[in-house]
């Protein structure tokens, strides 16, 4: 299952041609105490660089960006009732949403986890 | 160095007193009226929380403190603020607002009774403003004196006067301050002043303190087992949980004091015999009511609305948003707003614009979580 990041911070974990996308640590540190998750819903088609989430913390209003363009199967519903999820678990059990690829020559552009590492630490 | 350089020196974020300190107890620090400050430490909810049941100490070194001085003193302070200064006695602290020609609001601010003089805290990012206006109308019998090199303190909270009052002493106990009364103590081997008020909600203390003693007292007070640290943004969320207005959101140069439902803020003396700057129409808006009314609002669901939303009634735009976010302590989103006064009696259902939705919304009187003060 690879994982891929964005300069955006966002992962897409790649299982297939299914994808599970969420926000990093390092994202969630940013944004503080999330207190709400607008979700897209099942069906909806996204393309790369669209906006399918809204990530509410106490400070501000945050988008989360789709890493490859797909159509959305799934949305993570435990994030109702327990948006600090992405808070606690973000690489986990915080995931946004879960899609289809389109075109998997998308992920090319993407960081692997070194990279990313590094990108951050260059923040 | 060129000259360049130092134009640029002169732009700079400037650093407060408690700079290492915040940064040595993990404060987040962002800038903010011209300084670093923290934003946060363990997360603006916890701390949020904790003020609410505990202790928080907030380092407001920002804010402008003034001293006015001179023959004349009161008139001159009378032709500039709605205050009455004949019922303001020594100990006593009030909330006033400096207007304009117009009655738009420059600033909120306290002034306390010295024995010589006025004391006066304003906001920090509006201080330099602040500054140049009082120097442009104040009379030149009037000394105007910056007391930069004093840090500000506030300690708010229910367990707030517990903590303090292990370490304050002076004439008399600090329990002889009541809401909105001050006085000289001795904390932590330096001269203070203390005032029992605060921008919280809570029961508190606001605590002007010479900048050199900054670092100890605030170690003094942290060693509290009621008290901790807290950033801006739990500031935030706690002053508007209590209804209180923020400058340069909610108040401005656009805004007028009743608008903003600040009228106790016009003391009954001014009411009828004007005289202060923007006097028009304050007494005008006091005797035929304000076009739109600043109110809370409640949210619907999970999502906050923040400041510039839109407040719909029907097809209608009623008001924008001043304020806006998620309510710990009451673990809902609410906001704060200017609307229509015909839209802005309590229970009004109104709605508000957040990224081409609409969020349903319900006018609630303030403040949304009940005042604690030690009256």
């Amino acid at each position: 299952m690879p994982l891929y990041y964005t300069q955006d911070h966002e992962w897409i974990d790649v299982e297939g041609d299914t994808g599970t996308v969420g926000i990093t640590d390092y994202a969630q540190s940013q944004l503080g105490d999330i207190t709400f998750v607008e979700l897209p819903d099942a069906g909806s088609s996204v393309k790369k660089g669209d906006a399918p989430c809204v990530v509410d913390s106490v400070k501000a209003a945050s988008d989360a960006y789709a890493p490859v363009s797909g159509t959305v199967t799934e949305a993570n519903a435990a994030l109702e009732g327990e948006p600090e999820l992405v808070n606690t678990d973000p690489e986990q059990g915080g995931w946004l949403f879960r899609l289809t690829l389109a075109d998997a020559g998308e992920l090319d552009g993407l960081m692997d986890r070194a990279a990313y590492d590094e990108y951050v630490a260059g923040l | 160095m060129s000259e360049d350089d130092d134009q640029f020196e002169e732009l700079a974020v400037e650093v407060l007193p408690l700079d290492a300190w915040h940064r040595a107890r993990g404060g987040r620090m962002v800038e903010f009226a011209g300084y670093h400050m923290p934003v946060q430490y363990e997360g603006i909810i916890a701390e949020h929380l904790w003020t609410r049941g505990n202790a928080g100490l907030f380092d407001v070194s920002h804010m402008g403190q003034l001293e006015l001085s001179g023959e004349g003193l009161d008139a001159a302070v009378e032709a500039l603020l709605p205050i009455d200064l004949s019922t303001l006695k020594l100990g006593m602290q009030r909330y006033s607002l400096l207007l304009d020609e117009t009655g738009g609001v420059l600033d909120d601010l306290m002034v306390s009774r010295w024995p010589e003089s006025l004391y006066v805290v304003v906001n920090g990012a509006t201080k330099w403003d602040d500054l140049a206006h009082l120097r442009e109308y104040l009379p030149d019998e009037i000394t105007l004196n910056h007391l930069d090199d004093r840090a500000l303190l506030a300690l708010q909270g229910p367990e707030a006067f517990a903590a303090l009052d292990r370490h304050a002493s002076g004439e008399y106990p600090l329990s002889a301050l009541t809401f909105m009364r001050f006085g000289r103590f001795e904390l932590g081997g330096a001269e203070v002043s203390i005032s029992r008020s605060g921008y919280t909600g809570e029961d508190g203390f606001e605590i002007s303190l010479p900048a050199e003693a900054a670092t100890r007292i605030a170690d003094l007070l942290c060693g509290e087992p009621e008290v901790k640290p807290i950033g801006l943004g739990a500031r935030d969320s706690l002053r508007l949980e209590a209804g209180l207005p923020l400058y340069g959101h909610d108040l401005g140069p656009d805004t007028s004091p009743v608008e903003a439902g600040l009228t106790f803020a016009i003391n009954k003396r001014r009411r009828s015999a004007g005289g202060f700057l923007g006097a028009d129409r304050v007494l005008r808006e006091l005797a035929d009511g304000a076009q739109r009314k600043w109110v809370g609002l409640t949210l619907e669901g999970r999502q906050a609305a923040r400041e510039g939303a839109a407040v719909l009634a029907g097809d209608q735009k009623v008001g924008v948003l001043t304020s806006g976010g998620f309510s710990p302590s009451l673990e809902s989103p609410i906001a704060a707003a200017y609307v229509a006064t015909a839209q802005s009696a309590p229970g009004t259902a109104l709605e508000i614009e957040v990224r081409g939705k609409r969020l349903a919304a319900t006018v609630t009187p303030l403040p949304f979580v009940p005042h604690r003060y030690h009256r």
